[in-house]
């Protein structure tokens, strides 16, 4: 037996961090200090930033990958996964945050797309990748480029789960329908979804994704949490939520145990006691379309 | 017969699916009162700081030991192994662990996840050809105490140990669909 042939960077080792992430929280942070705080609550993974979607909307302008000096930071100052996000389509991005130790890279709609035709060809790097998706035919783009985690978009930097939930459910119906469907159907139905005809089978065939799908853009309370668990998703992404509320490290420990326990109500309520000011929140409506990050990927 | 999987946060899920493919009835364990009629507990992988902070928070460290002294199994994949394990190496300042096995385990040991690897591995008391060992930031097994028998090693370093009725095993069988280690643990583990 040749114990020592081994390999790295394979299709189940990329999906098999998302499945150790299941039924946690990956929270956003900016530095080293917030990525401890997120550790200690109970984080399962950080997503190392330079601003959170709720400052990147307010300032406005080109958002970029970090400076890697605070990813070094953050990879440095925790024991568990680090993600970073590169813009869409950016591989050199993709490429530098190889190299900086990351765990998981976030091709993100939250900072500006690089480009506006093509992804990040993800099968040829080394690190798993998470994308953002509103529906099957999306998710399911990207997984065909190699991504190995899926998280539906909402409209990050609001504090209002509404896109969120628009999403999950999306994401839900479409995988009810193309469940229902026979096998010359399912030739049309790729057409349809613009996704590659064997992923499209594959989901018809098991009822699910092929890989974890988390919820993101928009969580900002324990019961949002919840709600998307009971939703169906696999773990919760929150951004703005936690640093732009009163009590960061209190919040980011009860969203972490409502993520856990999402099915049982009382804990929910228990732990959403006295957790001082949520981030105040936007109306979708008031957002401009061109504003909307959840429009941004192909 | 039943079996527990921890269901805190991890791949308690896929736990779960293998024992139920062995035909063993398997419960998902949230709060620590759901244990009092399991012969067996699963504690997967996941995060084993996020893990350790739920199971602080909701009591599951006392009622663990407590059951496992009145005769529960206990088997700890990646995250789980650290959970049971006597000394932890490199985790986070404060970080509890079960403190059920005679083994000390250090975190993330095989690297970050660019390093996360998948190789066969020859495990002791195993029928069958070698088993697929998926290691994900997987920690390994350091030192082992006097009455632990060392199941397997990858490179020189033990990745499966067991002791009595404590199995520890630093990569995922639950991600292979090879039920060989879930049996092992239902019929030599529990039953011893």
């Amino acid at each position: 037996m040749a114990e020592n042939a081994k390999e790295t960077g394979t299709l189940l080792v990329k999906t098999g961090l998302a499945e150790m992430l299941k039924g946690g929280v990956i929270m956003d942070v900016v530095n080293a200090e917030q990525a401890k705080i997120a550790e200690d609550a109970g984080a399962v993974a950080v997503m190392a930033l330079e601003r959170v979607p709720a400052d990147i909307r307010a300032s406005g302008g080109v958002a970029r990958m970090a400076d890697p000096t605070i990813v070094e930071q953050v990879v440095a100052s925790v024991s568990i996964p680090v993600m970073a996000k590169c813009r869409i389509g950016h591989f050199v991005e993709a490429q530098i945050l190889a190299t900086l130790g990351v765990d998981y890279i976030d091709e993100s709609e939250v900072l500006t797309p690089a480009d506006e035709q093509y992804h990040v060809n993800k099968r040829e790097v080394t690190v798993p990748f998470v994308c953002g998706a509103r529906n099957l035919g999306e998710a399911l783009r990207r997984i065909a480029e190699g991504a190995s985690m899926i998280r539906t978009k909402g409209e990050p930097g609001t504090g209002n789960v509404v896109e969120a939930v628009r999403h999950m459910r999306t994401m839900t119906d479409d995988i009810a329908w193309v469940s229902g469907l026979r096998g010359e159907q399912l030739y049309d139905a790729a057409k349809k979804l613009q996704a590659p005809y064997e992923l499209v089978k594959w989901v018809a065939e098991n009822g699910k994704l092929p890989v974890v799908n988390f919820s993101a853009g928009g969580i900002a309370t324990p019961a949002d949490a919840a709600l998307m668990m009971q939703l169906g998703c696999d773990g919760v992404f929150v951004g703005s939520g936690i640093f732009k509320s009163g009590v960061p490290s209190k919040r980011a420990k009860a969203i972490v145990e409502a993520t856990t326990h999402f099915h049982d109500a009382e804990i929910v309520a228990k732990v959403s006691r006295n957790l001082g000011e949520a981030m105040v929140g936007i109306n979708i409506s008031d957002i401009p379309d061109a504003e909307r990050m959840q429009e941004r990927g192909w | 017969m039943q079996i527990g999987v921890l269901a805190l946060q991890g791949a308690f899920r896929e736990h779960i699916m293998m024992l139920e493919a062995i035909e063993v009835t398997a419960v998902a364990v949230r709060l620590p009162e759901q244990m009092s009629d399991l012969c067996g507990l699963i504690i997967p992988g996941g995060e084993s700081t996020a893990i350790a902070k739920l199971m602080e928070t909701y009591g599951f460290y006392d009622a663990i030991s407590q059951q496992h002294g009145a005769g529960m199994a206990v088997w700890g994949t990646c995250a789980g192994a650290i959970l049971i394990a006597k000394e932890v190496l490199d985790g986070i300042g404060g970080q509890r662990s079960l403190g059920l096995m005679d083994i000390t385990v250090r975190r993330n040991a095989f690297g970050r996840q660019k390093d996360s690897f998948v190789a066969d591995l020859d495990i002791n008391h195993l029928p069958g050809e070698g088993f697929r060992g998926v290691f994900i930031r997987a920690p390994w097994i350091e030192w082992v105490g006097k009455g632990v028998d060392a199941l397997a090693k990858h490179d020189g370093a033990i990745v499966a140990a067991r002791q009595g009725d404590l199995l520890a095993t630093s990569f995922h069988p639950e991600l292979t669909g090879d039920p060989r280690i879930h049996r092992y643990f239902a019929q030599e583990v529990v039953a011893s």
